[in-house]
Formats: structure tokens, C-alpha cells, sequence
């Protein structure tokens, strides 16, 4: 009986909480930082909408969606997902899709999209804010941030001096058993497909199956293998660099894993970036613009840099400093319109190499 | 001796309702077949290539392994715990259904962090200068974790039918020397065979359906296949789903030619269940049931509550905040408890008129529905996602009415998970005795009355544990609520993916926490205390 009343008081708090959680004309928390300083009533709202199907996570990026309604009085509905399931949704929506914006965590899916005739064309204004090789050339998506490709490495098992220089190195007989490889993850083949493109299919192939016969290991995503070498299940392995701040900052000195930073020039350390796009059905073509230029613009691009520890793209942005240097290879030189296309040759060849089984 | 009554043609309504239940159900099958055809896949052709064979056979043969440990587990922890004197079978009632609860991507991630060298486990046991060397991987991992979480789907309906077998039968066969051992597998165990079997079957085809817990454990299934050809290769993903689906459907069909073949008691009596003695049996009892659940419970709630834990001591200390706040949790808990509760309740609604037709009647349409509705469970939810948005926006109607809306969702994890209530429902409405029934008509009730007095209560504890795997399994689904739920709506799970996908794993703790407490009171409101009472 007594746990009755307990049950029922617990509904009827529930239920206070979640009718108490309205829209406030105020901002705070972490989109506050966003804001600009002094600003603390919301912009009323401007009779727009824009709907947003987002791979990026609700994490790292409602602060900024909740600043630009905030900012703009614009209203912002999201889908969060992954985003080769959002791609596979909008395909299957499509004309009728209720999105008008697609962010996606990698260019790949975005290229399947492209593929499939389902975007529309970015203004050259909002094109303009970042460099030529962070977005595509025909115009229908834009890099918005970047991610480095990095190694992560337990650090019981090894030191940075006793780690390669390249990528190519890891075929040696001394990294035998010891290096994971995330085959099925987006990222790994956006970075693979860059692999094949610079420096020719037929290496980038020999060095997987190399890489398979050196007994490289499989693992399904960044997160397990950086969780993986944390621990000290395996010892080494190819991810994107900001997985390892985010379990570091939760787990502390128990997670020994650091990033390892391949040399300037290698292939190993390129920078992958997100995209984001407009759906050619959108009604709301404006309202998009204005979303991706805010993305663009340089509070979301420091806030990007200093909270999820990504690579700023635009706005004259630096990096924050504690992020790994970036380099002349990785900006300037690939060219990320291959992937659209590109990208089912790259797993086709993943999954030809045998990996998956490893 | 039930000839008149199955020569009886059911009524017309019933039958009606069932064809459009089976049509309903069928949304995801006709989505395959047409996508088949629309983009020219050749599953047949595919069939014959060794990149199908393999995973075909990977995915069988752990179906299979996994579906026979988790009959065995359940139903012996089913037999301990409502059918003994041991201690704390109050307790253990409640907590062994919660491993359903754990979406098994993060709840595999969990488990691999605490077993896996260099894991919590093997940190805790160093100081006892014990070194633990299994990795949980490939077949091993996942039929292991894969049996843990899965084992409510036998556990949960067999009990239920135990708290309900007479005493009678077994005193007897007591009374005849029969040891307590011989009882069981005479006496209990074919009253209890075909809702095993209805329960088994289930597991398999989840096993078949899963992608979080193959995937994390590395080992190579068909669904894995699904997944790293959907957005590439899509004629060849969904030729794969086809066969999948198809494999599910021979599996029914045995399933129930089989139950119906080795159990004939569709009928049984009720009344106040045998309760045994353990006596020097209770140590190992107790070892049984604490071990299944340190596994199944303790080994990935230690991983989360010490992210949890983790995440809650840096925001005090003042360190890097959470990026989730109190009002995004509670709004998540909330949206998770009524939708699966909805959800729990209408699918047992929506699977009853299906198991009158099949159990009274012996329609051959009936069984048609019956194994639609199971069948549909082996589809993976993205691909169920998929196919209810496909038909939603391809029906002006439809669209004008369902788009966006929870209605639309409600719908969807009817159809996912419709086959968990259906088995123990049919099984629930094949044991309301006949003699009952005669009983009550010749007394001149009415049909209406009739049900809710005597089919009702009879039917209750089943109903109730049906309900009961419904909404665990939905308060956990994951692709079919970001895909189909209106813009907006989030749950524990959502959440839970979301901050877990990009490595924040204090807050993917800490609402995974949350899941399981809420599952926990919701086990208790819901199954055992209904149960028990009614």
C-alpha cells in the first residue's frame, strides 16, 4: 500500500516536471555561451521554421540549434539519428520529407543523398564563408567542422617514441597483433576513400590486406577501440582524436589512452569533416541558409573548437590549443567530392579485405 | 473431445478483424517484397554465394545455441522462483526480468567493459592476485550476453504459467513415488511445453533480429551484413532482410506444427500452485539465481553505474558539466514510461482477437495471422522504421492522419513487438478451461459478461507478463523511435544512444541507470503485483 502512494506521487511529480518544462524566452546552460554577451531575452519569433535531421549528436549541438532559435526567433525541430539511417530515411521520405536541413557526421552519407537527387543548391554566399576544398564543388553541401584522424595507444604498453611516423609502418612485423581498425565506421571509410584517392587505389588496398595479414584486429566503431585500448585490450588504433577527451574526462587516470599523432604529411592524420546540406524538397530554403551560415559563424565555430574539440572550418577561428596541429596536407590537398562516389568503392574493398572477421 | 466446438466456424467479425490485424502486421514483409522488386535485388541469386551462406549459417547456429541456453535458464529460474520456498523469491521475481531492459549496444559495451581483460572485473579480482584472461568476443561473447539479456522472453511467461498450474496433478504424481524431479518432466513440464516453446521461439528470432550485441562482439551474423550494405549496397541489404524474414517464417511454422504436435494440453486446470521444499537444495537454488543475475544485471550495471558515478562526482567537484540537463532527463523518463506502458497495453489488445480465432476456432487464417505477427519480429526495427514511414507517405489518408504523430509510433512498436504478447496471450486464452465456459452458458450469462468473469481473470497473469515484455523491450527500442517518433520526442533510449555514440559516457550512464530503476518499479507495478493478485 505504502509503495502505491509512492508509485503515484512519483507519476504526479513526473508529470508537474514535464508539463513545467515549456519554451522560456530566456536562454542558458551551454547555449548561453553561444549567445552573444549582454543579450538575455530571446529574439520573439520570426514566423519561421526549419527542421533539422540530425547525425551529429543532440550532445554536442542542441546548444547551438537552442542559440540560433534564441537568436534568430526562428523555430527549430530536430530528429536526432545516425546519420546513415537519417540518409536511408530521407531517401525513402523523399519529396514528402519533412526535412529541410541533413547535418550529417560525415561526408558519406551526404554523398548517398547527392546520388540520389535529393539536395538542393547552397547559396554561394554561405558557400563563401569557408575554403574550397570544405565543400563541394557542384554546391549542394558544406563543411561546417573538422575531425583529426589520429591513433589512440595504451599507454602502459607503449610510449610516443616507440610509435610509427606513418600509417604505412603499421604493416611491420613489430606492430603485428597489436593495431584495431574500426572497418565498418563512417568516418574509417570517408578516410580510407582520401586513402585511395592520394595515394592510388592499388596501395591503399596492398596496405589493408597488409594490415589484415600483420593480424590487425576489427572493431565496430572510434569508441569501442578507444575504450578497448583505455583498458589495455588491445594496444593501439585508428580513430577519430576526439573520442579519447570525452572518456578521459569521464574515467580519468583508470582510462590509459592517449591520441598519437602520425607525421605532418601522412595520411594517417587527415582531417574528416561534417557536412551539412539542404534537401531540395525544403520550403524553407531561407530559414536552412540562415542555420548553416550561423553554424558557420565564429561563436559556433570557437564553441565547436572548446567544447567538443573539433577543428574550426570558418570565421578565422584558431584552434583550441589543445588539439592536435594540423598541417598543409590535410588542408588544401583532398579533394572530399571523391567521396561521394568513392565511398562504395572503399567498402567494397574493407569488406573484400576480410577485416570484418578479425 | 473438443470436436463440436472446432467444427464451429468462427464469427464473421472476428475473422474480419483478424484479416486486417494480419494486414497491419504484414506492413514490414510487403515493404521488403516490394523494395525487392522495385530495386531489382536477386535474393535467390544471393543465396547461393558464400557471402550469404556463412553469415546465414553464423546467424542460425547462434539463433539456435542461444534460444536452448535461454530456455534452460528461464525455465529452471522460473520453477525456482515461483514454485519454492526459497529466500527472497519476492525479490528475485522482480529483478529477473530486468535484463530485458538493456538496448544491448550500450548494455553489451557494458558488459565487455567489466569482463574484458583489463576491465573492471579483472581490476577488482587483481587484489586477489586473480588474473582473468576470457575476451568476450565473437560466437562466445555474443551467445553469452545474448542469453542474458534474452532469458526473460522463457522466464517471464513460464512463470507466469506455473503461479498458475493446480497442486492437484503434481500431489498425485507424488503420491504415486514419483520424485520431485520425475514431476516436473512428467507432470509440469508438458503443461508448460508449448508456452517454452512460444517463449524459446522468441529468443531466437531476437537473436536473429539483434545488431548491437553481434556487432560489438565482433561476430559476423546476417544482420551484420544488413548493416554494412544498407546505405552502399541497398539492393543486397534488402535481399538479405528478405531472406531473414524468410528464414523467421519457416522457423514459426515449424514452431507451431511442433507445439502442436508434442503438446496436446491446450486446456488445463488452474488452481493454487504445488510450492516445494528446497531444503539442502536451496545453497545451490540461491547460487543459480545470484549468478544469472550478477551477470545479466551486475556485471553491465557495474560498468554504468561507475560512468554514472564517475559523471555525477565531476559536476560536483566542479569539473567539465554534463551536457544533458534535469529537465531533458525527466522529460526523456516520462515520454519512455507512457509510450512503452501504451505500447504494452494495445499490443496485448490488438494480438487478443488474433489468439481467440486461433485457440477456439482453429481458423486457418488465424494461424496465417499468428505467424505474421511472430515472424515480423525477426525484421530488424530499422528496416520495421523503414517500411511504416514507406507505407505512412504512400497513403494520402494516412499521411494526413499518422504523420509525425505518436499514434504513428504507438503503431510501429505494436508491429515490433506484437509477437512478444501474441505467444503468451494465445497460450493465456487456450488454458481458459472449456467446462468453464459451458458452465457459464448454461447458467444463461451472456458472452460479453462471460469474458470479462471468467476469461478475464484466468487469462490475467498471462496477459500481464505479455504486457510485461512489451513495454521492457519497447522503454529500450532504439531505431524505430528516432525514425518514426514525432520531431521532438525523445526517450531514455534516444538519449542514451546519443550521448553514448558520441563517447559521453557519464551521461549515457547515468540515464542507463535511470532505465533500469524505471524498469525495475515498472516490473513490480506491472507484472508481479498484477500477477499475483488477480
Amino acid at each position: 500500500m505504502r509503495l502505491r502512494i509512492f508509485f503515484s506521487t512519483l507519476i504526479t511529480a513526473l508529470l508537474i516536471v514535464s508539463c513545467g518544462g515549456g519554451n522560456s524566452s530566456t536562454i542558458d546552460g551551454r547555449a548561453a555561451e553561444i549567445y552573444p554577451p549582454g543579450a538575455e531575452k530571446c529574439a520573439d519569433s520570426n514566423g519561421r521554421t526549419v527542421t533539422i535531421y540530425s547525425g551529429r549528436t543532440e550532445n554536442l549541438i542542441n546548444p547551438v540549434l537552442e542559440a540560433f532559435a534564441c537568436e534568430t526567433g526562428t523555430n527549430v525541430q530536430v530528429r536526432w539519428g545516425a546519420s546513415t539511417d537519417l540518409a536511408l530515411l530521407i531517401n525513402e521520405e523523399g519529396d514528402k520529407t519533412l526535412a529541410d536541413v541533413f547535418l550529417s557526421r560525415s561526408p558519406g552519407p551526404v554523398g548517398y543523398l547527392e546520388s540520389k537527387d535529393l539536395l538542393g543548391t547552397i547559396g554561394s554566399e554561405t558557400l563563401g564563408l569557408v575554403e574550397d576544398q570544405n565543400r563541394s564543388a557542384s554546391g549542394k553541401w558544406i563543411g561546417f567542422s573538422g575531425r583529426k584522424r589520429v591513433m589512440v595507444y595504451n599507454t602502459d604498453q607503449y610510449s610516443p617514441e616507440d610509435l610509427p611516423e606513418s600509417v604505412f609502418d603499421l604493416t611491420e612485423e613489430e606492430y603485428r597483433d597489436k593495431v584495431a581498425l574500426p572497418g565498418t565506421n563512417g568516418s574509417f571509410i570517408d578516410w580510407f576513400t582520401v586513402f585511395m584517392d592520394v595515394h592510388g587505389k592499388d596501395v591503399a588496398t596492398q596496405w589493408l590486406d597488409d594490415m589484415v595479414a600483420n593480424g590487425a584486429t576489427y572493431y565496430p566503431n572510434n569508441r569501442s577501440i578507444v575504450e578497448a585500448a583505455g583498458r589495455g585490450e588491445i594496444s593501439m588504433g585508428l580513430v577519430n582524436h576526439y573520442y579519447n577527451y570525452q572518456i578521459k574526462a569521464s574515467e580519468g587516470a583508470s582510462h590509459k589512452a592517449e591520441n598519437y599523432d602520425f607525421n605532418n604529411d601522412d595520411i594517417g592524420s587527415l582531417l574528416v569533416i561534417t557536412a551539412a546540406t539542404i534537401l531540395e524538397s525544403s520550403e524553407n530554403v531561407e530559414a536552412s541558409e540562415d542555420l548553416l551560415q550561423y553554424l558557420l559563424s565564429s561563436s559556433v565555430q570557437q564553441y565547436f573548437t572548446d567544447r567538443t574539440f573539433e577543428y574550426p572550418l570558418a570565421a578565422g577561428v584558431l584552434a583550441n590549443e589543445t588539439l592536435p596541429a594540423l598541417t598543409a596536407l590535410e588542408i588544401g590537398s583532398v579533394d572530399f567530392d571523391k567521396l561521394g562516389g568513392g565511398f562504395e568503392e572503399a567498402s567494397r574493398i574493407i569488406e573484400a579485405s576480410g577485416i570484418l572477421n578479425r | 473431445m473438443n470436436q463440436i466446438e472446432i467444427k464451429r466456424s468462427s464469427p464473421v467479425a472476428l475473422r474480419v478483424i483478424v484479416y486486417v490485424l494480419a494486414f497491419l502486421f504484414s506492413f514490414p514483409g510487403l515493404y521488403l517484397i516490394w523494395r525487392n522488386f522495385t530495386e531489382e535485388s536477386d535474393p535467390i541469386g544471393l543465396i547461393k554465394t558464400q557471402k550469404v551462406l556463412a553469415p546465414l549459417w553464423r546467424t542460425f547456429s547462434l539463433a539456435l545455441t542461444v534460444s536452448l541456453t535461454a530456455a534452460f535458464i528461464g525455465t529452471i529460474l522460473a520453477w525456482i522462483t515461483s514454485r519454492t520456498d526459497l529466500w527472497g523469491n519476492r525479490l528475485w521475481r522482480i529483478l529477473l526480468p530486468i535484463p530485458l531492459v538493456f538496448p544491448t549496444f550500450i548494455g553489451a559495451a557494458a558488459f565487455i567493459r567489466t569482463m574484458n581483460p583489463g576491465g573492471l572485473m579483472n581490476r577488482m579480482l587483481d587484489g586477489f592476485g586473480i588474473e582473468t584472461v576470457i575476451e568476450m568476443r565473437g560466437f562466445f561473447g555474443a551467445w553469452l550476453v545474448l542469453t542474458l539479456f534474452c532469458y526473460p522472453y522463457v522466464y517471464l511467461p513460464v512463470a507466469a504459467r506455473l503461479r498458475q498450474l493446480p497442486k492437484s496433478l503434481e500431489d498425485n504424481a507424488r503420491v504415486l513415488g514419483q520424485s520431485a524431479f520425475q514431476t516436473f518432466a512428467r507432470v509440469v513440464l508438458p503443461q508448460i511445453g508449448s508456452i517454452l516453446a512460444a517463449g524459446s521461439l522468441l529468443v531466437f528470432l531476437y537473436t536473429i533480429s539483434d545488431f548491437g550485441a553481434v556487432q560489438l562482439m565482433r561476430y559476423d551474423t546476417l544482420t551484420r551484413s544488413i548493416y554494412t550494405n544498407r546505405l552502399i549496397n541497398q539492393p543486397t541489404a534488402l535481399a538479405l532482410s528478405l531472406l531473414l524474414l524468410l528464414l523467421a517464417a519457416v522457423i514459426v511454422l515449424s514452431e507451431r506444427f511442433f507445439s502442436r504436435v508434442t503438446f496436446t494440453s491446450e486446456e488445463t486446470l488452474t488452481g493454487e500452485p504445488a510450492i516445494y521444499p528446497l531444503k539442502k537444495w536451496s545453497t545451490p537454488a540461491l547460487v543459480i539465481v545470484l549468478l544469472t543475475l550478477l551477470l545479466s544485471i551486475g556485471a553491465p550495471m557495474l560498468a554504468l553505474g561507475d560512468w554514472a558515478a564517475d559523471g555525477i562526482s565531476r559536476t560536483t567537484r566542479g569539473g567539465s558539466p554534463l551536457t544533458i540537463d534535469r529537465g531533458q532527463v525527466l522529460e526523456s523518463t516520462w515520454n519512455t514510461l507512457t509510450i512503452s506502458v501504451i505500447a504494452g497495453v494495445v499490443a496485448v489488445l490488438a494480438v487478443l482477437p488474433i489468439a481467440f480465432l486461433v485457440s477456439r476456432y482453429r481458423s486457418r487464417s488465424g494461424t496465417f495471422a499468428h505467424a505474421v505477427v511472430i515472424a515480423t519480429f525477426a525484421v530488424p526495427g530499422l528496416l520495421i522504421a523503414l517500411a511504416m514511414r514507406f507505407w505512412v507517405l504512400r497513403t494520402d489518408w494516412a499521411f494526413e492522419l499518422l504523420d509525425n504523430t505518436k499514434a504513428l509510433l504507438v503503431f510501429s512498436y505494436i508491429v515490433r513487438f506484437g509477437s512478444l504478447a501474441m505467444g503468451i496471450v494465445l497460450v493465456a486464452v487456450a488454458a481458459v478451461p472449456k467446462k468453464l465456459h459451458d458452465v457459464g452458458q448454461t447458467l444463461g450469462t451472456k458472452r460479453t459478461p462471460r469474458f470479462f468473469r471468467i476469461d478475464l481473470p484466468l487469462m490475467a497473469p498471462g496477459m500481464g507478463a505479455a504486457a510485461g515484455l512489451v513495454i521492457l523491450s519497447t522503454m529500450k527500442e532504439l531505431p524505430i523511435t528516432l525514425l518514426i517518433s514525432p520531431l521532438g520526442f525523445s526517450t531514455l533510449a534516444t538519449r542514451i544512444f546519443s550521448s553514448f555514440e558520441d563517447a559521453f559516457v557519464a551521461e549515457a550512464g547515468i540515464m542507463a541507470v535511470i532505465l533500469v530503476l524505471l524498469s525495475f518499479v515498472l516490473t513490480w507495478f506491472l507484472v508481479i503485483r498484477k500477477a499475483d493478485h488477480l
